[in-house]
C-alpha cells in the first residue's frame, strides 16, 4: 500500500462532498491567512521603526539628566551640568562630535497662532550631530551663540504651524512675548516612532540660558543641560566612550561605584534592540491571537472527520474485511486530514500574503511577508491537520470489522 | 482445508451473556461447496465470521490451511484474511463512486501489488463473473446482481483459500439470486474453489454438496446432498406456478 494510493483515496473521499470539505478548508484558510497577514504585518511595522531609528545613525549616544527628583547629596547634583559637557569634552572631543542641549516650556507665538512644543537650547554642532538638513535659510552659528542672539531655527511642522504657508524666513516670532527673527527652517526628517523630529524651536543655547529661561535652567549657581547628543566618529569607538562618559559623570558628581547612576547614556544600538524587542512581542501577540482562528479550523476538521469516520463505518468494515490493517486505516484518515491542511495551508498563505500585499498598498501600514512566517503558518496548519485528524483516524482504525460491517 | 474444534463464541450485552456458539466442531476440505442453515439468531453468520477471521472464537481451535489463529494480533488477522480469505456479503458494500474494476482491485491495494499487476488481475476477474464489460461502471450504474458480481470477483482476486458468503442472495431477486449461485457452482466445479455460504432459502442451499444445519449454537445436522442441484434448475414453487399460469388452464 504505497502512500500515493493512500493519498488517491484520502482524494477520492474529499473530492466525494465537496461542499463539506470546502467548508472544513476554509477555516484552515482563514487561520493561516489571518496568522500570514498579522504577523507580516507585525513584521512590516518592527522594520520599519528599525530603519527609521537606523536612520538616526548607529553611532549616536545620548546622555539624559536624571528621570527622577533626586535629593542633593553632600553638595552635589544630579542635574546635568554645562560643565559635565565641558569635562566630557575634554576627555573624548577627538572622537566625537558632542552636542549638549538645554529643553524648556516657553510660549511660541507668531500672530495669533501658537505652537504647540518647547524651545532647545543649542549649539551649531547639534545639526552635525543630529544630521538636519536645512530646508531654507541657516542653522544657528557659533556666532549666534556668543552673542545670545534672538534668532531661531524651526522645525518643518512648526513653521507649517506657525506661518501656515507664509515663508517665515525673516519674520519675527514672539518667545515668552520677546521678538526672534526666524533664520532657518529644517528639511522635514519625519517620527522616529515616538516623538516627531520636525516639531521644535531652536534657539541659540546663550540665548535660552540668559533671555529665555535664566534662574530656571540654573542648579546650584551653574547652568544645567537637558542632555547631549553624542555622534562618535569611529563606531567601533561607542562602548569605549559610554564607559568613558559614566566614569566622567560618576566623577563630576560624586558617585561611587557602587551608587545607582542616575544618568541615562544610551546608544542608538540600545535603543534599537529595546524597539525591535518591542514590536517583536507585539508580532508574537498578533500571531498568536491569529493562531486561536487555526485552531477552531483545526476542531472543524476534527468535527467533519469524526463525521466522515460514522458515514464511512461500513466501507472501513469492508476494508479491514479484505485485508487493511488498523494502520493502514489510521494513515488513510490522516493523510484525508492533512491533505485538508495542507490544501487550506497552501491557499491561506496565498491569501494571507495577498492581504498583507494589499495593506502595503494602501500605504496605512507597510506588511513584510517573509519566509519564516510562511513557514511557519504553513507548519502549524500541517499540526493542526495531524494533532486534530489523530483523533477520527484512531475512531477509525479502532473499529471492529464485524461491527463495522453490520452498522446501519 | 479449513478446521474449527469446539468453538465457543460468547457475546456480553451489557449484564447477560448471549451464547452465539456452543461447541462448534465443522472441517471443511479443499474444493468443498457447503451451506449453512438455520433460523436467525442461530449462530451462523457468528459462524461464518470466525471462519473467515474477522472475529476470534471465546474458545476453541480454528486453523486455516493447518496454520492455528489462536492468539494472532488483529494486524496478523488483517494479513490472513487478505491471503485466505474472500468474502461476499449481503448487501454487497462496494465501494460507491469507485469503478467496478477499482472495486474488485482493493484487496491487491492492501497486498501490495503493481498497477498493472492489479489491472491484469482485476480484469481476469471481473471476466470469470461476466462482467468484462462493465469494467469502469460505478455501483449505482449496476443492478444488484451484477454488484454482487462484482462481489465475488473482488472475493476472487487474491485467489483465496475459501470463499465465504453471508447470504449472498438475500438482496436478490430468486432468478438473479440463481444467477449467483451459479457462478459460485461453476467456480466450484472448474476451479475447484471452495465455497462456504450462508442461506435461509432450502432451494438456494440444495445447490451445495453439503448442508450444515445450525441451531441455537449447535450443529444439529451436517449432511452431504445425495443430488446437488443444477443452476438454472426451476424453484419447485415456479414450477407449480407455470402449472397454474393462465395459458395453461385454457389449454386445460
Amino acid at each position: 500500500m504505497s502512500a500515493f494510493m493512500n493519498f488517491r483515496i484520502a482524494l477520492r473521499a474529499i473530492s466525494a462532498n465537496k461542499l463539506r470539505s470546502g467548508l472544513t478548508v476554509l477555516g484552515i484558510i482563514i487561520g493561516v491567512a489571518a496568522v500570514v497577514a498579522l504577523m507580516s504585518v507585525g513584521q512590516g511595522a518592527t522594520s520599519g521603526i528599525t530603519s527609521q531609528v537606523e536612520g538616526l545613525g548607529t553611532n549616536l549616544i545620548t546622555v539624559s539628566g536624571a528621570r527622577t527628583f533626586m535629593p542633593m547629596r553632600g553638595g552635589q547634583s544630579y542635574s546635568l551640568m554645562y560643565k559635565d559637557y565641558e569635562a566630557i569634552l575634554e576627555v573624548i572631543g577627538e572622537k566625537a562630535r558632542i552636542a549638549p542641549y538645554y529643553q524648556g516650556n516657553a510660549n511660541v507665538i507668531y500672530g495669533e497662532r501658537e505652537a504647540d512644543t518647547s524651545v532647545t537650547g543649542v549649539l551649531s554642532i547639534y545639526q552635525d550631530v543630529n544630521e538636519y538638513e536645512i530646508a531654507s535659510g541657516r542653522f544657528i552659528s557659533d556666532l549666534d551663540n556668543l552673542e545670545a542672539a534672538k534668532v531661531a531655527v524651526l522645525g518643518a511642522t512648526t513653521a507649517e504651524d506657525l506661518f501656515a504657508g507664509l515663508n517665515p524666513l525673516g519674520r519675527n516670532i514672539k518667545v515668552d512675548g520677546k521678538d526672534y527673527s526666524v533664520i532657518g527652517i529644517l528639511s522635514e526628517k519625519g517620527s522616529s516612532g515616538f516623538t516627531s523630529q520636525d516639531e521644535m524651536v531652536l534657539v541659540p543655547l546663550e540665548t535660552a540660558y540668559t533671555r529665555i529661561f535664566g534662574g530656571q535652567a540654573k542648579s546650584g549657581g551653574a547652568y544645567t543641560i537637558s542632555g547631549m547628543a553624542i555622534s562618535v566618529i569611529n563606531a567601533d569607538d561607542v562602548d569605549s566612550i559610554m564607559s568613558e562618559i559614566e566614569y566622567i559623570l560618576r566623577r563630576e558628581h560624586g558617585l561611587t561605584l557602587t551608587d545607582d547612576m542616575v544618568f541615562t547614556i544610551s546608544s542608538q544600538t540600545q535603543m534599537l534592540e529595546s524597539l525591535s524587542d518591542i514590536s517583536g512581542t507585539l508580532t508574537v501577540m498578533l500571531g498568536a491571537i491569529a493562531g486561536i482562528s487555526l485552531l477552531v479550523g483545526g476542531i472543524g476538521i476534527m468535527n467533519i472527520t469524526l463525521v466522515s469516520v460514522r458515514e464511512r463505518t461500513r466501507e472501513i468494515g469492508l476494508r479491514k474485511a479484505v485485508g487493511a490493517t488498523r494502520g493502514i486505516i489510521l494513515v488513510q484518515f490522516l493523510i484525508e486530514t492533512l491533505t485538508l491542511s495542507i490544501f487550506g495551508g497552501l491557499l491561506g498563505v496565498l491569501i494571507g500574503g495577498g492581504i498583507a500585499g494589499f495593506v502595503s498598498s494602501t500605504g496605512v501600514l507597510t506588511a513584510s511577508v517573509t519566509f519564516d512566517t510562511i513557514f511557519i503558518s504553513f507548519l502549524m496548519a500541517v499540526l493542526v491537520g495531524i494533532i486534530f485528524g489523530l483523533y477520527p483516524a484512531f475512531q477509525a482504525a479502532g473499529l471492529q470489522p464485524i461491527e463495522a460491517l453490520r452498522y446501519e | 482445508m479449513i478446521e474449527a474444534i469446539d468453538i465457543i463464541k460468547i457475546f456480553k450485552l451489557g449484564e447477560t451473556k448471549v451464547h452465539a456458539l456452543r461447541k462448534v466442531s465443522v472441517k471443511i476440505d479443499d474444493g468443498e461447496m457447503v451451506a449453512i442453515v438455520g433460523p436467525s439468531g442461530s449462530g451462523k453468520s457468528t459462524l461464518m465470521s470466525i471462519l473467515g477471521c474477522l472475529d476470534v472464537p471465546t474458545r476453541g481451535t480454528y486453523l486455516i490451511d493447518g496454520q492455528q489463529l489462536d492468539n494472532l494480533s488483529s494486524k496478523q488477522l488483517a494479513v490472513i484474511r487478505r491471503k485466505k480469505v474472500g468474502f461476499v456479503f449481503q448487501k454487497f458494500n462496494l465501494l460507491s463512486r469507485t469503478s467496478a474494476l477499482e472495486n474488485v482491485a482493493l484487496p491487491l491495494y492492501y497486498s501490495g501489488a503493481n498497477g498493472k499487476d492489479r489491472q491484469k488481475k482485476a480484469q481476469e476477474a471481473l471476466e470469470m463473473v461476466g462482467l468484462s464489460h462493465r469494467i469502469k461502471s460505478h455501483p449505482n450504474q449496476m443492478s444488484g446482481g451484477e454488484q454482487q458480481r462484482v462481489a465475488i470477483a473482488r472475493a476472487l482476486i487474491n485467489n483465496p483459500s475459501i470463499i465465504l458468503a453471508d447470504e449472498p442472495t438475500g438482496n436478490l431477486d430468486s432468478h438473479t439470486g440463481e444467477e449467483i449461485v451459479g457462478i459460485f457452482q461453476r467456480l466450484n466445479r472448474e476451479k475447484g474453489q471452495t465455497v462456504v455460504y450462508v442461506t435461509h432459502d432450502p432451494f438456494i442451499a440444495r445447490h451445495t454438496n453439503r448442508i450444515i444445519h445450525l441451531v441455537d449454537g449447535k450443529i444439529i445436522n451436517d449432511m452431504p446432498v445425495e443430488n446437488p442441484l443444477d443452476a438454472g434448475t426451476p424453484r419447485p414453487d415456479d414450477v407449480l406456478n407455470s402449472l397454474w399460469s393462465p395459458e395453461e388452464s385454457e389449454v386445460l
